[in-house]
């Protein structure tokens, strides 16, 4: 690696940690700008208690304290306790809640990304045709559509109307139509990118100098064509994830799925603080992450790509 | 070819010294009246059907919400079987399409005509078409004016730190960084979850009141994270035509500051600009429609598009055309936006296309 590529990762890695400080920053502050603080919702509470309440939980502390008390908890994954689930810790419930939308977000990207590449080497491939068209219009209409509308649309054609699949995320196959949902977008996007680069490849002069040299065609698309055109779709990553984090925030809340999206939205209908802080600044970090792997390995893999 | 090949031979074609005849001469007379780049443009997106079928569709969506609640009998907020003084007929609650309830009935019998509710009601026994048509206008003026509040801060953002250069623009675009590698949504909720309370106490009896707390925080957030591309845009266009040839020829023959800005720069920038703008209307109605949809969007009784979907899912078995009938707008809006920009795009700046 030259010492170019080096400087630049040490420039973004130094961002993303300045951005993930920045979120925590802004949620802690933003939580604590609250009128009443996190126990407003509670109903018929004496001041004694209150009091009580908040010196348990260290609300009573300065600011400052409370600012760098919770930072160094953060560092070292301890979220505090949940406060409207007496007796959990928040870094439990969004344990529990990461296992399945962990399993929903990595299948639903990884369908969406071998479907995505598939069909858009297809519609490259048979060019202007009707196979073309029809990928075309359907990942069109696919880009346009909300989220919440898709999973609510096929939550009535197929758990309701045919009731072929589960609507609730927690039954056995229950985690089908949620996938479907999630992918649908993604899957539309890669494909999209895989067409516009993959026609941009089949017109390089490589090609044709295999086409020349006698290549065989399966040899020319997936040895030449089809792996130079995955470029582009490596910068998606991380994109894609923030996508499928916020999808998923409503895809759980739609079919009842029990994952960690579910647990955020829940918090914040609840006013759940120590939740809500915990949930945004490990999903923020995990999308930080991402786009900054992404956006590495698409200037490592890419020789021609100019650094800043 | 013939021609050539006499080129190749080195011989002069006796041919080409010929006076040009008339006909030659009307060949290169110019035809059409000189077009401006608007003109140009205009009629690029004439041709693009796509674009213009969109167009109308827009067009149609947006004069329908604004022009059907002026005569339809029904308001948004009126529950139907509720009037003061009398119980509550709850007949009104949940009709299907074109269904009537009892007292309606009895007045038909009687003779009178009365309107029907071409959507049915929703559970409340609000007439649901024109809670639709309603919820569409609060989501395309939401749209509308968020992307105007993106545009105001980026141009205003984005030209300074084009302009002024040095480190007032280093230290712009390093916050400019950090907003956009922000996750936007997860920070949109965190703050529409949080302002929503404050707000609404602050509001209380001004004249802000009636337009509801939870769109001045979508538009506060809309003010706080989303600028950030349009500056970046707008930063970038002027840099580049900074350095133009026909900026510096200005310049060179004694051309004022105020000058190049509103001749060159100015007039250059404007149909990026106009098309970002358009572009940001969508997503911007996709913000909205994800909020109300969590319960974080418009207040109720007022509907959005979003919040419709989302109330809609309690009765799905029973009236699933409740959840499909907005979905669908939404959809349609989303859809025949980004069509139609791409199309400005496409027609008035085709560098852009990416």
């Amino acid at each position: 690696m030259n010492p170019k590529t080096i400087s630049y990762i040490i420039k973004r890695v130094i961002l993303a940690i300045f951005t993930v400080w920045v979120v925590f920053t802004l949620t802690f502050f933003i939580m604590h700008a609250v009128p009443g603080g996190p126990f407003v919702g509670e109903k018929a509470i004496s001041k004694a208690a209150q009091e009580a309440l908040e010196a348990k939980y260290g609300l009573d502390k300065p600011l400052s304290t409370q600012y760098f008390t919770y930072l160094n908890d953060v560092i070292h994954f301890r979220f505090g306790p949940s406060l409207k689930q007496r007796g959990r810790m928040v870094i439990d419930i969004m344990g529990d809640g990461l296992k399945t939308s962990a399993k929903l977000g990595v299948i639903a990207a990884f369908l969406a990304l071998i479907f995505g590449v598939v069909l858009g080497a297809g519609a490259a491939l048979r060019r202007n045709t009707i196979l073309d068209r029809i990928i075309m219009v359907l990942t069109t209409a696919f880009v346009s559509m909300p989220s919440f509308i898709m999973g609510s649309l096929l939550l009535v054609v197929f758990a309701i109307k045919l009731q072929v699949l589960p609507a609730n995320g927690a039954a056995s196959g229950g985690l089908i139509l949620p996938i479907i949902t999630l992918m649908l977008y993604p899957m539309a996007y890669i494909t999209r990118l895989t067409r516009s680069s993959m026609l941009d490849v089949l017109g390089q002069d490589y090609i044709r100098t295999a086409k020349a040299k006698g290549v065989p065609a399966g040899k020319i698309i997936f040895g030449h064509a089809l792996k130079n055109s995955l470029i582009p779709v490596i910068t998606y990553f991380g994109p894609m994830l923030a996508y499928i984090v916020t999808g998923s925030l409503v895809v759980e809340q739609i079919f009842a799925v029990p994952g960690i999206g579910r647990a955020f939205v829940s918090s914040i209908i609840n006013r759940d603080y120590m939740m809500i802080m915990g949930t945004t600044i490990v999903l923020a970090t995990l999308i930080v992450v991402m786009n900054l792997v992404s956006d590495i390995l698409y200037k490592v893999v890419d020789p021609r790509i100019t650094l800043e | 070819m013939d021609s050539n090949l006499k080129k190749l031979s080195m011989q002069i074609n006796v041919d080409d010294l010929l006076p040009a005849s008339e006909q030659e001469k009307e060949y290169m007379v110019k035809m059409r009246p000189s077009t401006t780049a608007f003109q140009d443009g205009v009629r690029r997106l004439k041709k693009n059907k796509v674009a213009m079928a969109s167009f109308i569709i827009i067009i149609l969506i947006t004069l329908s919400s604004i022009l059907i609640p002026i005569f339809w009998p029904y308001k948004y907020e009126a529950m139907l079987g509720v009037t003061p003084g009398q119980p509550v007929d709850s007949s009104f609650n949940n009709l299907k399409p074109f269904q009537y309830s009892t007292s309606e009935k009895a007045r038909i019998e009687a003779g009178e005509s009365v309107f029907p509710h071409i959507f049915g009601t929703d559970s409340s026994g609000r007439d649901y078409f024109i809670r639709v048509v309603y919820g569409t206008r609060i989501s395309l003026a939401v749209g509308f004016f968020a992307s105007i509040i993106v545009l105001v801060i980026g141009l205003l953002v984005g030209s300074v730190a084009g302009y002024a250069g040095g480190m007032v623009d280093i230290i712009i675009m390093r916050i400019v960084d950090v907003i956009y590698s922000l996750p936007d949504m997860l920070m949109v909720i965190l703050l529409a979850s949080v302002l929503r309370e404050p707000l609404g106490k602050a509001m209380e009896g001004t004249v802000m009141e009636k337009i509801g707390s939870n769109i001045i925080s979508l538009f506060i957030i809309f003010a706080l994270l989303y600028w950030v591309s349009m500056s970046r845009l707008i930063r970038g266009q002027i840099l580049s035509l900074r350095e133009q040839e026909y900026v510096l020829a200005a310049q060179a023959s004694g051309a004022k500051a105020g000058w190049v800005i509103t001749k060159h720069l100015i007039p250059n920038s404007i149909s990026v600009i106009v098309i970002s703008t358009a572009l940001q209307i969508p997503n911007a109605i996709f913000t909205e429609s994800y909020l109300s949809f969590l319960g974080l969007g418009v207040n109720a009784p007022m509907p959005s598009l979003g919040s419709l979907a989302s109330d809609a899912l309690n009765g799905l078995k029973s009236y699933p055309y409740r959840l499909v009938i907005p979905a669908i707008v939404i959809s349609l809006i989303v859809l025949s936006l980004n069509l139609f920009g791409d199309g400005l795009r496409d027609a008035f700046d085709p560098k852009l296309n990416g």
